[in-house]
Protein backbone atom coordinates (compact mmCIF):
# COMPACT_ATOMS: atom_id res chain seq x y z
CA UNK A 1 0.00 0.00 0.00
CA UNK A 2 1.34 3.41 -0.56
CA UNK A 3 1.78 5.95 1.62
CA UNK A 4 -0.06 8.23 0.10
CA UNK A 5 -1.94 8.44 -2.63
CA UNK A 6 -4.57 10.63 -4.78
CA UNK A 7 -7.12 10.23 -7.60
CA UNK A 8 -8.52 12.82 -9.66
CA UNK A 9 -7.08 15.30 -7.23
CA UNK A 10 -8.64 18.86 -8.74
CA UNK A 11 -8.97 22.76 -7.26
CA UNK A 12 -10.07 25.64 -9.63
CA UNK A 13 -9.22 29.20 -8.48
CA UNK A 14 -12.23 30.94 -10.07
CA UNK A 15 -11.55 30.26 -13.71
CA UNK A 16 -8.28 28.89 -13.40
CA UNK A 17 -7.25 25.44 -13.03
CA UNK A 18 -4.90 25.17 -10.76
CA UNK A 19 -4.93 21.40 -10.02
CA UNK A 20 -6.57 19.44 -12.45
CA UNK A 21 -7.85 15.51 -12.23
CA UNK A 22 -3.86 14.94 -11.04
CA UNK A 23 -3.02 11.14 -9.93
CA UNK A 24 -0.11 10.58 -7.57
CA UNK A 25 1.56 8.15 -5.19
CA UNK A 26 4.60 7.87 -2.80
CA UNK A 27 5.23 4.39 -1.73
CA UNK A 28 6.90 4.10 1.91
CA UNK A 29 10.75 4.44 1.61
CA UNK A 30 10.76 6.10 -1.43
CA UNK A 31 11.80 9.98 -2.10
CA UNK A 32 9.41 11.85 -5.02
CA UNK A 33 10.23 14.78 -6.92
CA UNK A 34 7.51 17.24 -7.77
CA UNK A 35 8.69 19.10 -10.83
CA UNK A 36 6.49 21.79 -13.29
CA UNK A 37 7.11 25.42 -14.34
CA UNK A 38 6.16 28.82 -12.02
CA UNK A 39 2.35 28.35 -11.57
CA UNK A 40 1.85 25.05 -12.74
CA UNK A 41 0.46 23.87 -9.23
CA UNK A 42 2.93 22.33 -7.62
CA UNK A 43 2.83 24.58 -4.17
CA UNK A 44 -1.09 24.41 -4.87
CA UNK A 45 -1.21 20.15 -4.54
CA UNK A 46 0.78 20.96 -1.82
CA UNK A 47 -1.88 22.31 0.19
CA UNK A 48 -4.30 20.06 -1.33
CA UNK A 49 -2.08 17.03 0.88
CA UNK A 50 -1.40 18.91 3.59
CA UNK A 51 -5.54 20.15 4.58
CA UNK A 52 -4.36 24.16 3.68
CA UNK A 53 -7.15 23.77 0.99
CA UNK A 54 -9.46 21.25 0.21
CA UNK A 55 -9.74 19.79 -3.46
CA UNK A 56 -12.94 20.44 -5.40
CA UNK A 57 -12.72 16.79 -6.51
CA UNK A 58 -11.18 13.86 -5.90
CA UNK A 59 -9.61 11.59 -2.92
CA UNK A 60 -6.50 11.45 -1.61
CA UNK A 61 -5.61 8.79 0.90
CA UNK A 62 -3.01 8.56 3.98
CA UNK A 63 -1.65 5.22 4.98
CA UNK A 64 -5.00 4.12 2.79
CA UNK A 65 -7.34 6.36 5.40
CA UNK A 66 -9.09 9.26 3.39
CA UNK A 67 -8.01 12.46 4.58
CA UNK A 68 -9.59 14.80 1.69
CA UNK A 69 -10.44 18.11 2.85
CA UNK A 70 -9.33 17.49 6.85
CA UNK A 71 -8.10 20.19 8.66
CA UNK A 72 -3.44 20.22 8.86
CA UNK A 73 -3.72 19.89 12.22
CA UNK A 74 -5.80 16.61 11.70
CA UNK A 75 -3.67 15.30 8.79
CA UNK A 76 -0.44 16.33 10.17
CA UNK A 77 -1.06 14.20 13.84
CA UNK A 78 -1.79 11.59 11.56
CA UNK A 79 1.72 11.64 10.26
CA UNK A 80 1.86 13.78 7.63
CA UNK A 81 4.61 16.83 7.70
CA UNK A 82 5.28 19.77 5.37
CA UNK A 83 7.70 23.09 4.88
CA UNK A 84 6.52 26.06 2.97
CA UNK A 85 7.81 27.78 -0.32
CA UNK A 86 7.84 30.92 1.72
CA UNK A 87 9.18 30.35 4.87
CA UNK A 88 7.28 30.14 7.71
CA UNK A 89 8.89 30.05 11.31
CA UNK A 90 7.32 31.30 14.57
CA UNK A 91 9.91 34.91 14.62
CA UNK A 92 9.82 36.33 17.49
CA UNK A 93 9.52 32.36 19.18
CA UNK A 94 13.30 31.05 20.18
CA UNK A 95 14.60 28.85 17.89
CA UNK A 96 14.21 25.40 20.33
CA UNK A 97 10.35 26.60 21.38
CA UNK A 98 9.40 26.87 17.36
CA UNK A 99 10.67 23.00 17.21
CA UNK A 100 9.51 21.63 20.53
CA UNK A 101 5.50 23.16 19.34
CA UNK A 102 5.70 19.83 16.60
CA UNK A 103 6.98 17.63 19.41
CA UNK A 104 3.86 19.16 21.61
CA UNK A 105 0.91 19.41 19.73
CA UNK A 106 1.75 17.44 15.76
CA UNK A 107 1.17 13.61 17.32
CA UNK A 108 -1.85 11.66 18.39
CA UNK A 109 -0.42 11.37 21.46
CA UNK A 110 0.02 13.57 24.62
CA UNK A 111 3.99 13.90 25.07
CA UNK A 112 5.68 15.43 28.24
CA UNK A 113 7.49 18.44 28.36
CA UNK A 114 10.68 16.87 29.44
CA UNK A 115 10.18 14.46 26.25
CA UNK A 116 9.61 16.90 23.77
CA UNK A 117 12.26 18.99 25.02
CA UNK A 118 14.85 15.98 24.37
CA UNK A 119 13.51 15.58 21.15
CA UNK A 120 13.72 19.23 20.56
CA UNK A 121 17.65 19.05 21.57
CA UNK A 122 18.02 15.85 19.22
CA UNK A 123 16.34 17.36 16.11
CA UNK A 124 18.14 20.68 16.52
CA UNK A 125 21.59 18.71 16.34
CA UNK A 126 20.30 16.99 13.35
CA UNK A 127 19.57 19.43 11.53
CA UNK A 128 22.78 21.26 12.23
CA UNK A 129 21.29 24.13 14.59
CA UNK A 130 22.88 23.72 18.09
CA UNK A 131 24.98 26.70 18.06
CA UNK A 132 22.09 29.22 17.33
CA UNK A 133 21.00 28.61 21.01
CA UNK A 134 17.98 29.96 22.08
CA UNK A 135 17.88 32.58 19.42
CA UNK A 136 14.39 33.76 17.99
CA UNK A 137 13.91 32.27 14.61
CA UNK A 138 13.72 35.81 12.98
CA UNK A 139 17.16 36.78 13.48
CA UNK A 140 18.36 33.41 11.65
CA UNK A 141 19.85 33.14 8.05
CA UNK A 142 16.89 31.82 5.69
CA UNK A 143 19.11 28.50 5.41
CA UNK A 144 18.74 28.26 8.73
CA UNK A 145 15.44 29.07 9.06
CA UNK A 146 14.69 26.37 6.83
CA UNK A 147 16.64 24.02 9.05
CA UNK A 148 13.90 25.27 11.72
CA UNK A 149 11.22 24.32 9.51
CA UNK A 150 12.22 21.58 8.78
CA UNK A 151 13.19 20.53 12.51
CA UNK A 152 9.30 21.16 13.38
CA UNK A 153 8.14 19.19 10.97
CA UNK A 154 10.73 16.53 11.77
CA UNK A 155 9.27 16.82 15.38
CA UNK A 156 5.41 15.55 14.83
CA UNK A 157 7.37 12.13 13.71
CA UNK A 158 6.05 12.27 10.12
CA UNK A 159 5.93 8.89 8.15
CA UNK A 160 5.82 11.40 4.89
CA UNK A 161 7.62 14.71 4.54
CA UNK A 162 6.12 17.73 2.04
CA UNK A 163 9.44 20.21 1.49
CA UNK A 164 8.39 23.09 -0.99
CA UNK A 165 11.52 24.41 -2.52
CA UNK A 166 13.85 23.89 0.20
CA UNK A 167 16.84 24.52 -1.88
CA UNK A 168 15.26 27.36 -3.45
CA UNK A 169 17.42 31.21 -2.30
CA UNK A 170 20.34 28.87 -0.78
CA UNK A 171 23.76 29.11 -2.09
CA UNK A 172 26.26 26.62 -3.21
CA UNK A 173 27.14 24.91 -0.18
CA UNK A 174 23.45 25.47 1.64
CA UNK A 175 22.24 23.50 -1.57
CA UNK A 176 24.73 20.39 -0.59
CA UNK A 177 24.36 20.40 3.36
CA UNK A 178 20.27 20.85 2.13
CA UNK A 179 20.57 17.49 0.00
CA UNK A 180 22.84 15.68 2.57
CA UNK A 181 19.96 16.59 5.53
CA UNK A 182 17.30 15.24 2.51
CA UNK A 183 19.28 11.60 2.74
CA UNK A 184 19.26 11.95 6.32
CA UNK A 185 16.09 12.44 6.72
CA UNK A 186 15.28 9.47 4.40
CA UNK A 187 17.46 7.05 6.27
CA UNK A 188 15.29 7.83 9.20
CA UNK A 189 12.58 6.07 7.23
CA UNK A 190 10.80 8.76 6.34
CA UNK A 191 9.57 9.09 2.83
CA UNK A 192 9.76 12.61 1.21
CA UNK A 193 8.07 14.46 -1.80
CA UNK A 194 10.10 17.56 -2.86
CA UNK A 195 8.96 20.81 -5.23
CA UNK A 196 12.50 21.98 -6.29
CA UNK A 197 13.45 23.94 -8.94
CA UNK A 198 17.29 22.89 -9.25
CA UNK A 199 17.54 19.73 -11.48
CA UNK A 200 20.81 18.77 -10.18
CA UNK A 201 19.52 18.29 -6.93
CA UNK A 202 16.53 16.55 -7.70
CA UNK A 203 17.55 14.08 -10.05
CA UNK A 204 20.45 13.40 -7.68
CA UNK A 205 17.69 13.22 -4.70
CA UNK A 206 14.56 11.14 -6.02
CA UNK A 207 13.55 7.82 -6.92
CA UNK A 208 10.83 8.98 -9.13
CA UNK A 209 9.66 12.11 -10.57
CA UNK A 210 6.52 13.62 -11.54
CA UNK A 211 6.05 16.72 -13.82
CA UNK A 212 3.15 19.23 -13.59
CA UNK A 213 2.25 21.64 -16.50
CA UNK A 214 -1.15 23.93 -16.12
CA UNK A 215 -1.97 21.98 -13.90
CA UNK A 216 -1.83 18.64 -15.37
CA UNK A 217 0.39 16.04 -14.71
CA UNK A 218 2.25 15.76 -17.91
CA UNK A 219 5.13 13.45 -17.58
CA UNK A 220 5.66 10.63 -14.43
CA UNK A 221 9.30 8.33 -14.16
CA UNK A 222 12.62 7.75 -13.32
CA UNK A 223 15.54 11.08 -12.92
CA UNK A 224 16.91 9.19 -16.11
CA UNK A 225 13.29 9.35 -18.33
CA UNK A 226 12.20 12.19 -17.53
CA UNK A 227 15.36 13.82 -18.13
CA UNK A 228 14.98 12.40 -21.78
CA UNK A 229 11.29 12.92 -21.78
CA UNK A 230 10.76 15.67 -24.89
CA UNK A 231 7.80 16.31 -23.09
CA UNK A 232 9.21 17.84 -20.79
CA UNK A 233 12.13 19.43 -22.03
CA UNK A 234 9.56 21.57 -24.70
CA UNK A 235 7.52 22.52 -21.57
CA UNK A 236 10.98 24.14 -19.97
CA UNK A 237 12.22 25.21 -22.95
CA UNK A 238 8.94 26.63 -24.07
CA UNK A 239 9.24 29.47 -20.72
CA UNK B 1 8.15 38.83 40.50
CA UNK B 2 5.80 36.68 42.03
CA UNK B 3 6.96 37.78 45.30
CA UNK B 4 6.21 41.71 44.12
CA UNK B 5 2.76 40.75 43.43
CA UNK B 6 2.27 38.84 46.69
CA UNK B 7 2.83 42.04 48.59
CA UNK B 8 1.03 44.29 46.45
CA UNK B 9 -1.58 41.54 46.97
CA UNK B 10 -1.35 41.92 51.10
CA UNK B 11 -1.07 45.50 50.90
CA UNK B 12 -4.68 45.29 48.85
CA UNK B 13 -6.03 42.99 51.18
CA UNK B 14 -5.93 45.36 53.98
CA UNK B 15 -6.82 48.49 52.45
CA UNK B 16 -10.56 48.42 53.61
CA UNK B 17 -9.07 48.34 57.18
CA UNK B 18 -6.98 51.34 57.26
CA UNK B 19 -8.79 53.69 54.05
CA UNK B 20 -12.60 52.84 54.85
CA UNK B 21 -14.90 54.42 52.57
CA UNK B 22 -14.49 55.76 48.95
CA UNK B 23 -10.82 54.34 48.73
CA UNK B 24 -12.70 51.19 48.79
CA UNK B 25 -15.22 51.75 45.60
CA UNK B 26 -11.91 53.63 44.05
CA UNK B 27 -9.89 50.82 44.14
CA UNK B 28 -12.50 48.00 43.20
CA UNK B 29 -12.76 50.24 40.02
CA UNK B 30 -9.63 49.81 39.50
CA UNK B 31 -9.10 46.35 40.22
CA UNK B 32 -12.05 46.06 37.71
CA UNK B 33 -10.09 47.25 34.59
CA UNK B 34 -7.21 45.16 36.14
CA UNK B 35 -9.24 42.18 35.48
CA UNK B 36 -10.70 43.53 31.99
CA UNK B 37 -7.18 44.17 30.55
CA UNK B 38 -5.24 41.25 31.88
CA UNK B 39 -8.56 38.85 30.57
CA UNK B 40 -8.43 40.86 27.18
CA UNK B 41 -4.50 39.87 26.85
CA UNK B 42 -5.27 36.57 27.61
CA UNK B 43 -6.52 36.15 24.27
CA UNK B 44 -6.11 39.11 22.00
CA UNK B 45 -2.71 40.21 23.64
CA UNK B 46 -1.25 36.68 22.10
CA UNK B 47 -3.27 35.56 19.26
CA UNK B 48 -3.29 39.18 17.38
CA UNK B 49 -7.03 38.53 17.24
CA UNK B 50 -8.46 41.87 18.15
CA UNK B 51 -11.21 41.57 20.28
CA UNK B 52 -14.24 44.26 21.04
CA UNK B 53 -16.14 41.83 22.79
CA UNK B 54 -15.31 43.09 26.83
CA UNK B 55 -18.21 45.14 26.76
CA UNK B 56 -20.69 42.02 25.67
CA UNK B 57 -19.17 39.58 28.26
CA UNK B 58 -19.16 42.34 31.08
CA UNK B 59 -22.29 43.22 30.11
CA UNK B 60 -24.01 39.91 30.45
CA UNK B 61 -22.36 39.30 34.12
CA UNK B 62 -24.01 42.64 35.33
CA UNK B 63 -27.24 41.54 33.94
CA UNK B 64 -26.88 38.11 35.78
CA UNK B 65 -26.73 40.23 38.61
CA UNK B 66 -29.69 41.95 37.80
CA UNK B 67 -31.60 39.09 37.70
CA UNK B 68 -30.58 36.61 40.01
CA UNK B 69 -29.29 38.58 42.73
CA UNK B 70 -31.89 38.60 44.61
CA UNK B 71 -32.50 35.32 44.69
CA UNK B 72 -29.39 33.62 44.81
CA UNK B 73 -26.31 34.17 47.43
CA UNK B 74 -23.41 36.61 45.77
CA UNK B 75 -20.79 34.20 45.13
CA UNK B 76 -23.66 31.73 43.33
CA UNK B 77 -24.28 34.78 41.08
CA UNK B 78 -20.81 36.60 40.79
CA UNK B 79 -19.81 32.38 39.06
CA UNK B 80 -23.00 32.39 36.88
CA UNK B 81 -21.93 35.50 35.51
CA UNK B 82 -18.90 34.25 34.91
CA UNK B 83 -20.42 31.15 33.00
CA UNK B 84 -22.86 32.63 31.37
CA UNK B 85 -20.52 35.00 29.75
CA UNK B 86 -18.07 31.93 29.18
CA UNK B 87 -20.70 30.16 27.09
CA UNK B 88 -21.84 33.35 25.05
CA UNK B 89 -17.83 33.95 23.97
CA UNK B 90 -18.08 29.88 23.27
CA UNK B 91 -21.06 30.43 20.97
CA UNK B 92 -19.55 33.65 19.18
CA UNK B 93 -16.11 32.16 18.94
CA UNK B 94 -17.04 29.09 17.62
CA UNK B 95 -18.83 31.31 14.78
CA UNK B 96 -16.66 33.58 14.17
CA UNK B 97 -12.66 32.84 15.31
CA UNK B 98 -12.81 31.24 11.35
CA UNK B 99 -12.63 34.32 10.62
CA UNK B 100 -9.39 36.42 10.17
CA UNK B 101 -8.09 39.90 11.31
CA UNK B 102 -10.53 42.55 10.88
CA UNK B 103 -13.60 40.62 10.46
CA UNK B 104 -13.23 39.58 13.66
CA UNK B 105 -13.35 42.72 15.45
CA UNK B 106 -15.83 44.27 13.35
CA UNK B 107 -17.67 41.19 14.52
CA UNK B 108 -17.52 41.50 18.23
CA UNK B 109 -17.64 45.12 18.20
CA UNK B 110 -21.06 44.58 16.26
CA UNK B 111 -22.10 41.85 19.01
CA UNK B 112 -22.35 44.35 21.91
CA UNK B 113 -24.33 47.20 19.99
CA UNK B 114 -26.46 44.03 18.77
CA UNK B 115 -27.38 42.57 22.94
CA UNK B 116 -27.72 46.24 24.19
CA UNK B 117 -30.34 46.71 21.29
CA UNK B 118 -31.80 43.57 21.57
CA UNK B 119 -32.14 43.59 24.97
CA UNK B 120 -33.50 47.38 25.01
CA UNK B 121 -36.43 46.16 22.97
CA UNK B 122 -37.04 43.15 25.17
CA UNK B 123 -36.73 45.02 28.04
CA UNK B 124 -39.56 47.59 27.09
CA UNK B 125 -41.76 45.06 25.51
CA UNK B 126 -41.72 42.97 28.17
CA UNK B 127 -41.29 45.13 31.40
CA UNK B 128 -41.97 48.19 29.96
CA UNK B 129 -39.17 49.87 31.87
CA UNK B 130 -35.96 50.31 30.71
CA UNK B 131 -33.82 49.40 33.82
CA UNK B 132 -33.35 47.25 36.47
CA UNK B 133 -31.95 47.88 39.88
CA UNK B 134 -29.63 45.48 41.15
CA UNK B 135 -29.46 43.93 44.76
CA UNK B 136 -27.13 45.78 47.51
CA UNK B 137 -23.96 44.69 48.44
CA UNK B 138 -21.52 46.64 50.82
CA UNK B 139 -18.88 48.53 49.63
CA UNK B 140 -15.78 46.17 51.50
CA UNK B 141 -17.74 42.89 50.04
CA UNK B 142 -17.11 44.25 46.49
CA UNK B 143 -13.74 44.92 46.92
CA UNK B 144 -12.80 41.39 48.29
CA UNK B 145 -14.76 39.52 45.54
CA UNK B 146 -12.54 42.18 42.89
CA UNK B 147 -9.70 41.04 44.41
CA UNK B 148 -10.24 37.24 44.34
CA UNK B 149 -11.64 37.26 40.77
CA UNK B 150 -8.30 39.30 39.95
CA UNK B 151 -6.49 37.03 41.84
CA UNK B 152 -7.91 33.93 39.46
CA UNK B 153 -7.66 36.15 36.22
CA UNK B 154 -3.84 36.99 37.03
CA UNK B 155 -3.20 33.33 37.94
CA UNK B 156 -4.73 31.66 35.07
CA UNK B 157 -3.06 34.30 32.72
CA UNK B 158 0.49 33.18 34.41
CA UNK B 159 -0.80 29.14 34.16
CA UNK B 160 -1.48 29.60 30.25
CA UNK B 161 1.57 31.72 29.55
CA UNK B 162 4.00 28.88 30.87
CA UNK B 163 1.92 26.29 29.48
CA UNK B 164 2.43 25.02 25.97
CA UNK B 165 -0.84 26.31 25.41
CA UNK B 166 0.24 29.66 25.87
CA UNK B 167 3.54 28.97 23.15
CA UNK B 168 0.54 27.53 21.00
CA UNK B 169 -1.55 31.07 21.04
CA UNK B 170 1.47 32.90 20.87
CA UNK B 171 2.51 30.29 17.51
CA UNK B 172 -1.29 31.55 16.41
CA UNK B 173 -0.64 35.24 16.41
CA UNK B 174 2.93 34.92 14.74
CA UNK B 175 1.78 32.61 11.72
CA UNK B 176 -1.25 30.69 12.30
CA UNK B 177 -0.74 28.44 9.38
CA UNK B 178 2.47 27.30 10.39
CA UNK B 179 0.55 26.39 13.82
CA UNK B 180 -2.14 24.42 12.52
CA UNK B 181 0.38 22.74 10.07
CA UNK B 182 2.29 21.86 13.13
CA UNK B 183 -0.55 20.20 14.50
CA UNK B 184 -1.68 22.87 16.73
CA UNK B 185 -6.12 22.93 16.91
CA UNK B 186 -6.09 26.15 16.21
CA UNK B 187 -9.76 26.56 15.96
CA UNK B 188 -10.69 25.03 19.54
CA UNK B 189 -7.45 26.66 21.04
CA UNK B 190 -8.98 29.65 20.03
CA UNK B 191 -12.55 29.33 21.25
CA UNK B 192 -11.65 27.83 24.40
CA UNK B 193 -8.86 30.41 25.28
CA UNK B 194 -12.19 33.04 24.38
CA UNK B 195 -14.17 31.33 26.23
CA UNK B 196 -11.92 31.26 29.46
CA UNK B 197 -10.89 34.74 28.69
CA UNK B 198 -14.51 35.68 29.11
CA UNK B 199 -15.20 34.17 31.99
CA UNK B 200 -13.40 36.93 34.66
CA UNK B 201 -14.82 39.90 32.34
CA UNK B 202 -18.37 38.27 33.15
CA UNK B 203 -17.92 37.97 36.98
CA UNK B 204 -16.88 41.55 37.26
CA UNK B 205 -19.73 42.64 35.80
CA UNK B 206 -21.91 40.72 38.18
CA UNK B 207 -19.98 42.28 41.32
CA UNK B 208 -19.68 45.61 39.93
CA UNK B 209 -23.60 45.89 39.03
CA UNK B 210 -23.78 45.41 42.85
CA UNK B 211 -21.74 48.52 43.20
CA UNK B 212 -23.79 50.61 40.72
CA UNK B 213 -27.49 49.86 42.09
CA UNK B 214 -28.84 50.52 38.81
CA UNK B 215 -28.11 49.64 35.15
CA UNK B 216 -30.19 49.31 32.18
CA UNK B 217 -28.54 48.19 28.87
CA UNK B 218 -26.28 51.65 27.56
CA UNK B 219 -24.93 51.03 31.06
CA UNK B 220 -23.88 47.41 30.84
CA UNK B 221 -22.82 47.18 27.82
CA UNK B 222 -21.01 50.21 27.19
CA UNK B 223 -18.63 50.20 24.46
CA UNK B 224 -16.08 51.91 26.59
CA UNK B 225 -15.47 49.01 28.09
CA UNK B 226 -14.29 47.35 25.25
CA UNK B 227 -12.09 49.86 24.70
CA UNK B 228 -10.44 50.94 27.63
CA UNK B 229 -9.14 46.96 28.06
CA UNK B 230 -7.10 46.94 24.82
CA UNK B 231 -5.54 50.52 25.39
CA UNK B 232 -4.82 49.91 29.02
CA UNK B 233 -3.35 47.03 27.42
CA UNK B 234 -1.32 48.46 24.84
CA UNK B 235 -0.59 51.92 27.31
CA UNK B 236 1.11 49.07 30.10
CA UNK B 237 2.56 47.31 26.84
CA UNK B 238 1.93 42.98 26.00
CA UNK B 239 5.79 42.12 26.12
CA UNK B 240 5.72 41.46 29.57
CA UNK B 241 3.44 39.68 32.14
CA UNK B 242 3.22 42.13 34.09
CA UNK B 243 2.44 45.48 31.12
CA UNK B 244 -1.42 44.95 31.29
CA UNK B 245 -2.00 44.89 35.31
CA UNK B 246 0.43 48.18 35.54
CA UNK B 247 -1.28 49.93 32.64
CA UNK B 248 -4.74 48.93 33.27
CA UNK B 249 -4.22 50.32 37.14
CA UNK B 250 -2.72 53.55 35.70
CA UNK B 251 -4.73 54.46 33.43
CA UNK B 252 -8.00 53.73 35.57
CA UNK B 253 -6.43 55.64 38.62
CA UNK B 254 -5.65 58.41 36.13
CA UNK B 255 -9.18 58.04 34.89
CA UNK B 256 -10.67 58.32 38.26
CA UNK B 257 -8.26 61.54 39.07
CA UNK B 258 -9.68 63.36 35.55
CA UNK B 259 -13.19 62.50 36.43
CA UNK B 260 -13.51 64.46 39.66
CA UNK B 261 -10.87 67.04 38.71
CA UNK B 262 -12.31 68.25 35.18
CA UNK B 263 -15.36 66.01 34.81
CA UNK B 264 -16.23 67.93 31.93
CA UNK B 265 -12.94 67.12 29.96
CA UNK B 266 -12.09 63.81 31.40
CA UNK B 267 -12.49 61.97 28.29
CA UNK B 268 -10.40 64.70 26.10
CA UNK B 269 -7.78 64.49 28.59
CA UNK B 270 -7.48 61.01 28.81
CA UNK B 271 -7.38 60.56 25.12
CA UNK B 272 -4.78 62.92 24.90
CA UNK B 273 -2.84 61.10 27.03
CA UNK B 274 -3.46 57.88 25.65
CA UNK B 275 -2.22 59.56 22.14
CA UNK B 276 1.08 60.90 23.22
CA UNK B 277 1.95 57.59 24.92
CA UNK B 278 1.21 55.36 22.23
CA UNK B 279 3.33 57.68 20.03
CA UNK B 280 5.98 57.93 22.41
CA UNK B 281 6.49 54.74 24.16
CA UNK B 282 6.08 51.85 21.46
CA UNK B 283 6.24 49.03 24.01
CA UNK B 284 4.17 50.91 26.65
CA UNK B 285 5.32 51.43 29.87
CA UNK B 286 7.14 47.84 30.20
CA UNK B 287 9.58 49.71 27.39
CA UNK B 288 10.52 52.20 30.13
CA UNK B 289 10.67 50.08 33.01
CA UNK B 290 12.82 47.61 30.89
CA UNK B 291 15.26 50.52 29.55
CA UNK B 292 15.51 51.83 33.24
CA UNK B 293 16.21 48.19 34.46
CA UNK B 294 19.08 48.05 31.59
CA UNK B 295 20.67 51.36 32.80
CA UNK B 296 20.66 50.18 36.10
CA UNK B 297 22.44 46.38 35.67
CA UNK B 298 24.72 49.19 33.52
CA UNK B 299 25.70 48.48 29.97
CA UNK B 300 24.44 44.44 30.28
CA UNK B 301 22.16 44.03 27.85
CA UNK B 302 19.41 41.40 28.35
CA UNK B 303 19.65 39.48 25.30
CA UNK B 304 16.01 39.07 23.96
N1 LIG C 1 -5.00 30.96 -3.07
C1 LIG C 1 -5.00 31.18 -4.40
N2 LIG C 1 -5.97 31.93 -4.96
C2 LIG C 1 -5.99 32.14 -6.29
N3 LIG C 1 -5.08 31.65 -7.15
C3 LIG C 1 -4.08 30.92 -6.64
C4 LIG C 1 -3.99 30.64 -5.25
N4 LIG C 1 -2.89 29.86 -5.03
C5 LIG C 1 -2.32 29.67 -6.24
N5 LIG C 1 -3.03 30.29 -7.20
C6 LIG C 1 -2.74 30.26 -8.64
O1 LIG C 1 -2.68 28.90 -9.01
C7 LIG C 1 -1.63 28.69 -9.94
C8 LIG C 1 -0.68 27.65 -9.39
O2 LIG C 1 0.07 28.23 -8.34
P1 LIG C 1 1.13 27.42 -7.50
O3 LIG C 1 0.49 26.16 -7.04
O4 LIG C 1 1.64 28.31 -6.45
O5 LIG C 1 2.25 27.10 -8.55
P2 LIG C 1 3.73 26.56 -8.36
O6 LIG C 1 3.95 26.23 -6.95
O7 LIG C 1 3.80 25.37 -9.27
O8 LIG C 1 4.64 27.65 -8.84
C9 LIG C 1 -0.98 30.04 -10.18
O9 LIG C 1 -1.52 30.60 -11.36
C10 LIG C 1 -1.39 30.85 -8.98
O10 LIG C 1 -1.46 32.21 -9.29
MG1 LIG D 1 5.27 26.95 -5.58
Amino acid sequence: MPILEGEGVTKHFGGLAAVSSVDFKVDEGEVVGLIGPNGAGKTTLFNLISGALAPQEGTIRLNGQDITGSSPHKICRMGLARTFQSVKVFPNIPVPANVMLGSLFGTPNRVSSADAAGETAELLEFVGLTAVGATPAKDLTLANQKRVEVARALATKPELLLLDELMAGLNHTEIAEALELVARIRERGISILMIEHIMKAIMSACDRIMVLHHGEKIAEGTPQEIAASKKVIEVYLGE
Amino acid sequence: MPGLFLIVLLLLAALPVYRPGYKVILVSSILMYVILTVSWVIFSGTTGYLSLAPAAFFGVGMYTAAVLGMALPLPVVVVLGGLASSCLAFLVGAVTLRLRGIYFAIFTFGLVEFIKNLLLWWEIERTGTRGRFVVLVDNNTIYYVMLAILVMTVLTAYFIRRSRYGLALQSIGEDEEAAVHAGINVTALKIVTFAISAVFMGAAGAIWATQLTYIDPYIAFNLNYSFMPVLMAIFGGIGQPYGPILGAAVVAYLREILITEFPYQYMLLLGIILLVAILFLPNGLVGLVERARRRAFGGQRANT
